[in-house]
């Protein structure tokens, strides 16, 4: 089977390395993108769009039919890991642990013995021994507003540095997972709970498809933001870079959540109970 | 393009990419892919992609190495062949 999977890569590595030379050199002027497709969007993009990052502005406006089906693959993407992972069957644990917390001693639960469930000072832990570090669990709470505040500057931001929807919702849902993996999967379930991230995901991908139909019945193209002009109360010009800020965020509200889903399915085999 | 650096890189790349396929130890080959994808990352940056440098860096190394993680976590940190 190895020697099979071998001869399979090394023939499809060869065909790419025979394909190789019929393409147009790194920055070859004289390439077909160079000279047909470029131009066009580096000397109207930013007339057309008001962003002066051309890649938000083929990503969003020009090309934004593609960027919401790659949103949809995301979406699929999480659905697909929910459906394979997900179960509800919980298996009780031999031993369960609980930590006081005032002192930060371990209690050791058997099977069948009394869990002091619903107790203020007791709270429960992982079965795999998590060492309770507060320097860690600090350090993490301090950090994870300032990195979901660079999230949203590099959501909001897009139109003017490198950045956009889809990195600035990995970044957000990098947090919660820095969140997630400093503590543990409980106490990142009251900020976020599983239903919630997946209806996030989908009201991501329904902005994005919602606002390409309200073109639509405003007259326009599936995706033309110039007619969304009259909505906003700005020019057409105007409205294009709106419209590409409000796909943006619904990119990253479906990637953020996406991450964060993948991450919970993942980390606890699909129980939902202790991961990371 | 500065191409010692181009080429170091390269090489890292190669390195980084035989090396995440032929370790034994799982968690190993996260962190080998891991360290594939920053120095994707960094070629896409040096090639004046800034927009996909950035994807990468938090998509391959940032986000995809923890899933990694947490997927040998559940799973076994051995390979079989």
């Amino acid at each position: 089977m190895r020697f099979i999977a071998l001869i399979t890569i090394l023939l499809m590595g060869g065909l790419l390395f025979y394909g190789l030379p019929d393409f147009p050199d790194w920055g070859d002027p004289a390439s077909p993108a160079s000279t047909h497709v470029s131009p066009y969007y580096i000397e109207h993009g930013a007339a057309d769009t008001h962003a002066p990052n051309i890649v938000t502005a083929v990503l969003a406006d020009y090309r934004g039919y593609d960027t919401m089906f790659e949103t949809a693959v995301i979406f699929s993407a999480g659905l697909a890991c929910f459906f394979l992972l997900r179960t509800f069957r919980q298996k009780s644990a031999e031993t369960k642990l609980y930590r006081h917390i005032p002192t930060g001693v371990t209690l050791r639960i058997e099977k069948g013995g009394k869990t002091p469930a619903g107790s203020e000072e007791f709270e429960p832990i992982d079965s795999h021994w998590v060492p309770y570090d507060m320097i860690i669990n600090m350090t993490c709470r301090l950090i994870v507003p300032f990195v979901q505040l660079f999230a949203l500057y590099v959501i909001a931001h897009g139109h003017y540095s490198p950045g956009g929807g889809f990195q600035g919702g990995v970044i957000f849902g990098a947090a919660i997972i820095l969140f997630a993996i400093s503590h543990d999967l409980r106490s990142v379930f009251r900020r976020l709970q599983e239903k919630t991230a997946i209806l996030l995901s989908a009201a991501g991908v329904l902005i994005y498809a919602g606002t390409g139909v309200l073109c639509l019945i405003l007259g326009g193209n599936f995706l033309d933001y110039s007619r969304l002009a009259g909505l906003l109360g700005v020019d057409a010009v105007m409205a294009r870079s709106h419209g590409i800020l409000i796909v943006e965020i619904g990119v990253g509200l479906a990637v953020m959540a996406v991450m964060v889903m993948l991450y919970y399915n993942l980390s606890s085999a699909g129980r939902h109970d202790e991961g990371l | 393009m500065i191409w010692p650096v181009d080429l170091i890189i390269m090489l890292l790349v190669m390195v980084s990419g035989i090396g995440a396929i032929m370790v034994r130890d799982l968690l190993g080959a996260a962190v080998l892919f891991g360290v594939y994808s920053f120095l994707m990352c960094l070629l896409y940056a040096i090639m004046g992609a800034v927009d996909v440098a950035f994807t990468e860096a938090s998509v391959g190394a940032g986000v995809s190495s923890v899933f990694f993680v947490a997927a040998v976590f559940r799973t076994s940190r051995r390979t079989k062949d």
